[in-house]
């Protein structure tokens, strides 16, 4: 499957760009969120050095990962917590069936957490008949569905309000509506009891605090909260790189996340775990655990040039605006991480052999890399991968064009003899459509060639 | 439980894993291009730390402060600034002269909304209040069932304090009910006083530092807005799964 990869993109991509319709409802979807995204934004003093702010508190963190990361755990360990390391997906899914065992657990409720979706924990948990049911709205739709989240951050917003209440009429036995209130208030019913039956709950973590080891998890629907407060265990998931070093980067953290992603002020809630119930506190879970996954973020760390990938707070920004996500759709890239981002550091993850083709798809517009409240510089790296596939494994036809370019380029009156040929011979490919040509020419018109080169131009005019 | 079980392994993962960034970060990466001033002035200054990177000489938040959102200077401006941006994220905000004043307006909620039963914490702020509300109480301050808790209407509680910037609500499971009563009730009522309004987030978080001096309770929460959800078609609903409604009660 993974050696199609690409292949698979293609395909998807030239069904989805057809699929007007789709666009058409992803675009309205998206619409809000441009909106009101710029009226929070204006309500920043200075949003561009703002950026620069939060750069800082995640450039200083990563790069002083060595330090702050055993710093973390061991004040997280102080208040109370557990650490579990996990070098990869394999290593986090045991790790989690071993507590869920150990913990008897019948009943488990998670919250939204892309971490679990890259090891790919519900079907292992499934497979150890361990029920699982997502809380998160959208999860839970797409958990329903049987797929995959469509967008990290939104990720049902493909899915139109009819399909959602027949969803729910043939799994919750729900009468028809298409009142996106009241659907909403057909998951909210069903939940409420399974976060008080649920014994243990799982979560993600948006960023870890070093100073007071402290867990940051984000979201606007509580049902984070419920499912930290209730269950008697809590696991959360959390890559290695959320670390930051003090408590008061979230203050300038929390509400860039939100503006950038979401057109928020903050998110509805922002809540930090330090460990499980105190005492002297009335309710709260036993026990709290933390699993800390690598899965390649150190090949990420590896590389100087995109360590600032790590940097990457999962706000979505960058997806919201990417032309290429789109009209190609979330589900194309076949990736956990989609859109400019996820086309960044899934060749990190899985292979760039595989997966270089993500990096061709960008217009390199550069609107992610303006988008990113952190600033990471994401088209510049798409480059970076372009580059490196190149050197490591470069196409036959690109290998033989580039010395034939570098030949005539190198040679004035070579450069202008077979530009004149260029000039005059322009014409037929438009006639005789070679293959390598075909699919450009398919949805193009080639212009008809100028009659004087650049240089004759040049000098006629000087 | 891998500490039960597998010791060893768990000590390996560690360990390889500090050693692969150990590994990774021998070579440093290029610092981004700042356009602040301040923050490359401030790089420049600070001393190199053993990996060779400077050390922060400037925190991130302490250069952000002039760029981020107003949170107000005086008080009265932080309190123009909290309304209206409670208001946009459709809190009710009731502004009371003195506690007779909050007991009444609990009275009249309670009435309006048919509540049956409220749920509180024992707090000097929360508890004169409850004593005339016209429906039944459950106090959660020590062990409670969650099941109670899960019928209750409302929840009321204290708050650690209340942030201008971006009308959010500080609340900690060691001075608000613990973790569930802000969350769990279908409607979430706070009282505070207004002189628990701070300009900036920053401002919650070093006060909530200094309040548990080196010992945080294990949950504080910023509480933005009553729950909401976009996911459906992106159009806003409230009351995903916490509290539809979020009322504040502000006395003073
Ligand atoms: S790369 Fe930047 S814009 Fe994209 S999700 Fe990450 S933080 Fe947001």
């Amino acid at each position: 499957m993974i050696a199609n990869a690409k292949k698979q993109f293609l395909h998807d991509a030239d069904e989805h760009v057809r699929d007007t319709g789709h666009r058409a409802f992803v675009q309205r979807a998206l619409g809000g969120y441009y909106t009101s995204r710029d009226t929070q934004k204006a309500r920043y003093r200075d949003w561009e050095h703002a950026r620069d702010a939060a750069s800082l508190a995640k450039w200083s963190a990563v790069n002083r990962l060595d330090e702050l990361l055993p710093r973390f755990v061991a004040n997280f360990e102080a208040n109370g917590g557990r650490v579990h390391w996990a070098r990869d997906a394999e290593e986090a899914r045991r790790i989690v069936l071993d507590l869920l065992r150990a913990a008897k657990a019948r009943a488990v409720i998670k919250s939204k957490c892309m971490t679990s979706e890259e090891i790919h924990l519900n079907a292992a948990m499934e497979q150890d008949g361990y029920g699982v049911v997502e809380s998160d709205l959208g999860e839970f739709i797409q958990q329903l569905r049987g797929e995959p989240p469509y967008h990290f951050v939104f990720p049902c917003m493909h899915v139109r309000r009819g399909e959602i209440s027949d969803l729910f009429g043939k799994h919750l036995g729900t009468p028809p509506t298409d009142s996106p209130e009241e659907l909403t208030m057909i998951a909210r019913r069903h939940m409420r009891r399974l976060y008080v039956d649920a014994d243990v709950g799982i979560t993600g973590a948006n960023f870890l605090v070093a100073e007071t080891g402290q867990i940051s998890i984000t979201e606007n629907e509580g049902n984070a909260r419920l499912t930290a407060a209730l269950p008697r265990v809590h696991i959360a998931i959390s890559g290695i790189e959320k670390v930051v070093e003090h408590l008061d980067d979230l203050a300038v953290l929390l509400p860039m996340l939100a503006t950038a992603g979401a057109g928020q002020p903050m998110t509805c809630y922002n809540t930090l775990y330090a460990g499980p119930r105190r005492e002297g506190e009335c309710d709260g879970p036993e026990e709290m655990h933390l699993v800390l996954l690598d899965n390649s973020r150190t090949a990420i760390l590896a590389d100087p040039e995109q360590r600032d990938s790590l940097h990457c707070i999962r706000c979505g920004a960058c997806l919201n605006v990417c032309p290429i996500f789109k009209n190609v759709g979330g589900f194309t890239y076949g990736t956990t991480y989609q859109g400019p981002i996820g086309s960044v550091i899934t060749p990190h993850l899985r292979g760039l052999a595989d997966w270089n083709h993500l990096s061709g798809a960008s217009s390199l517009c550069g609107a992610c890399t303006d988008a990113c409240p952190v600033r990471i510089d994401i088209h510049h790296h798409l480059l970076h991968n372009r580059r490196n596939a190149a050197r490591t494994a470069p196409h036959w036809l690109e290998r033989i064009g580039h010395r034939v370019f570098v030949a005539v380029a190198s040679r004035p009156w070579l450069f202008a003899t077979g530009g004149a040929a260029f000039r005059k011979t322009l014409w037929l490919a438009k006639k005789l459509r070679p293959p390598l040509l075909r699919d450009w020419l398919a949805s193009r018109d080639l212009p008809a060639a100028p009659s004087r080169s650049f240089r004759d131009e040049w000098s006629r005019r000087r | 439980m891998t500490a039960q079980g597998n010791p060893a392994g768990e000590m390996s993962a560690r360990d390889t894993i500090l050693a692969r960034i150990r590994e990774a970060l021998r070579v440093p990466a290029p610092m981004p291009h700042f356009q602040s001033q301040e923050i490359e002035k401030g790089h420049a200054a600070g001393a190199k730390s053993s990996t060779g990177l400077p050390t922060l000489a400037v925190l991130p938040l302490d250069v952000a402060k002039p760029w981020l959102p107003d949170g107000g200077e005086t008080p009265a401006e932080r309190l123009r600034i909290l309304a209206e941006n409670l208001e946009k994220l459709r809190a009710i905000v009731h502004r009371l002269p003195d506690m007779t004043a909050a007991a009444d307006c609990l009275f009249a909620l309670a009435r309006e909304r048919d509540w049956k039963v409220v749920a509180y914490h024992g707090h000097p702020l929360v508890e004169p209040l409850l004593s005339g509300v016209p429906c039944s109480t459950l106090r959660v301050d020590v062990d409670f069932d969650k099941n109670r808790l899960e019928a209750c209407d409302a929840g009321i509680t204290a708050c650690e304090s209340l942030v201008a910037q971006t009308g959010s609500i500080l609340v900690s499971s060691g001075t608000c009910g613990g973790r569930a009563l802000s969350i769990l009730p279908h409607a979430h009522v706070v009282i505070a006083t207004v002189d628990q309004v701070v300009s900036t987030l920053g401002d919650a978080l070093h006060q909530a530092q200094a309040r548990h001096a080196g010992r945080l309770p294990s949950m504080l929460s910023f509480i933005t807005g009553p729950s909401r959800t976009g996911d459906i078609e992106r159009i806003l609903v409230l009351g995903a799964h916490g509290p539809k409604e979020l009322i504040l009660l502000l006395v003073g």
